[in-house]
């Protein structure tokens, strides 16, 4: 052991950084602009948790005690401060929130990284099931196809993004191109299906034409209506 | 080897608790050491069916909370030496079923018997769940009727996803047992017929056991029907359904009432 530790001066870093913050713009009369806060509030709870906000009080005029009832309103709504802006220092306490100067406007994006997503392996897009889906089952595939060696049972459902293949009888619910994916089709070897469904358009087993009924057929989209024909 | 069976249904009333008392009887009068368990808490049944009402002291949920001991509950039959009966709970309901409580009894039960045969309550709920939850067989007992049908094939799904079996990435080995199946109304096309029933389940056939007084005559007098009249046609098909689960192959065919030229008469006034 050569050296012995020097106490060395520890130098304090400051690193600049910035965060985005919503902006409250408070509209006189301040218990209707409240009000409208709790809607958004009961719409969807915990929209504000854990966001931080700004208050721009520019377009109010409130007195140093009227600042200082806004703010406990917005803190018994769970809403922290974090800083306010538009208005002179003068009217703020030590106690309040600091005032903030030079807010650049952007865009907030709700779900910032989906970058790294489509960075990632291909998610494969069919899916195979090897075994009959049972009544009470639900097979629910956004991301394409799903092929289907069995039969798709009487109250059981399949949902896919893309087509819909079934090798035995289809007796169930079947829908197809559930994100808007028109060209989507379904096919099985058997119909007696309860509902058939591409795209939003369906058709339920009282339209579906009666001479078909277990036999091969296919569905697909023909513009606004959906077509259902034997298969070969 | 012991093997967990359950009598599963979904749908009330088709046969289930006959089922468990005829194949239990049938399985023990072969010589296996047997247990029924019935797991239908706060509508037990199947001490009735077995004919064993009167000495009913402790019960499945008495063994599950631990304030009996399994050989305090079990009921020794008065007429086969080697058949038992676990006895529900009139007076609680199935939420006093523990997955834990559950699996030591059914551990427990494994180690002393040959077969435990659960008889499940209807509907997908805890009751049904857990009865089927340590099962290594299943028997789905299904009348040839749609509703039926589509219930055991909710339960068949149940069964390939909800057990300790299919947890562990194994199989549940089923079995279809079509019951209160009249030949005379099928032929007529008022019933579903065999073939469309395993068509649409997709799972082998047990059995077949014809729709027959026999059954109800031997409930009211708390006999397993295998052993009231072992001459009718629907024992003679549960004692085959019995040897089908052992490993035994039988041919399959579809039992008809022996009847009297005085019974045909008379039914067919009464038609």
């Amino acid at each position: 052991m050569e050296a012995a530790v020097k106490p060395q001066r520890q130098m304090v870093r400051l690193r600049g950084r910035s965060y985005v913050a919503f902006v409250f713009v408070p509209t006189v009369p301040i218990q209707d602009w409240l009000l409208e806060i709790d809607a958004t509030i009961a719409r969807s709870p915990g929209f504000f948790v854990g966001r931080p906000v700004v208050v721009d009080l520019s377009s109010v005029d409130l007195s140093q005690s009227g600042i200082s009832h806004l703010l406990t309103s917005l803190q018994d709504r769970n809403i922290r401060v974090l800083g306010i802006e538009g208005v002179e220092e003068a009217r703020l306490t030590p106690a309040m929130p600091p005032l903030l100067t030079g807010g650049r406007h952007c865009v907030v994006e709700p779900n910032a990284p989906k970058k790294a997503e489509t960075k990632q392996t291909k998610q494969p897009t069919s899916l195979l099931l090897e075994t009959p889906v049972r009544s009470g089952q639900t097979v629910i595939f956004p991301e394409g196809d799903i092929t289907i060696l069995g039969s798709v049972g009487s109250g059981a459902e399949v949902v896919a993004g893309g087509s819909i293949h079934v090798y035995g009888a289809l007796r169930g619910r079947a829908m197809a191109g559930v994100n808007g994916h028109t060209s989507a089709r379904i096919y099985c070897q058997k119909i007696e299906a309860e509902l058939l469904a591409i795209d939003g358009f369906y058709q339920t087993a009282d339209d579906i034409d009666a001479a078909l009924r277990g036999k091969p057929a296919q569905a697909w989209l023909q513009g606004n209506t959906m077509r259902i024909t034997a298969l070969n | 080897m012991s093997k967990v069976l359950v009598v599963t249904s979904g749908k009330g009333g088709v046969g289930k608790t006959t089922t468990t008392a005829a194949l239990g009887a049938a399985l023990a009068q072969r010589g296996d050491k047997v247990v029924v368990v019935d797991f239908d808490v706060g509508l037990r049944n199947l001490d009735l069916v077995m004919g064993a009402e009167r000495r009913v002291v402790f019960d499945l949920i008495n063994v599950v909370q631990g304030v009996a001991k399994l050989p305090q509950a079990l009921i020794r039959d008065k007429r086969l030496e080697n058949l038992w009966l676990l006895p529900a709970s009139q007076t609680r309901d199935k939420d006093a079923l523990t997955e834990q409580g559950v699996g030591n009894v059914i551990a427990d039960l494994r180690s002393r018997f040959d077969w435990v045969i659960c008889d499940s309550p209807a509907g997908i709920e805890r009751g049904a769940s857990m009865a089927m939850r340590y099962a290594d067989e299943a028997v789905i007992v299904t009348n040839p009727e749609v509703s039926s049908v589509r219930d055991s094939d909710r339960i068949i799904g149940m069964l390939d996803s909800k057990t300790v079996r299919a947890e562990k990435g194994e199989r549940v080995t089923k079995h279809i047992l079509i019951t209160r199946y009249d030949s005379s109304r099928a032929s007529r096309g008022e019933m579903l017929s065999i073939d469309d029933i395993l068509e649409i389940l997709a799972t082998p056939l047990l059995g077949i056991i014809p729709e027959s007084q026999d059954v109800l005559k031997a409930s009211n007098v708390g006999t397993p029907v295998t052993l009231a009249n072992t001459d009718g046609a629907p024992a003679r098909a549960y004692i085959d359904a019995a040897k089908r689960l052992c490993g035994e192959t039988v041919a399959m065919h579809i039992p008809a009432e022996r009847r009297g030229l005085m019974d045909r008469l008379l039914r067919r006034r009464a038609a």
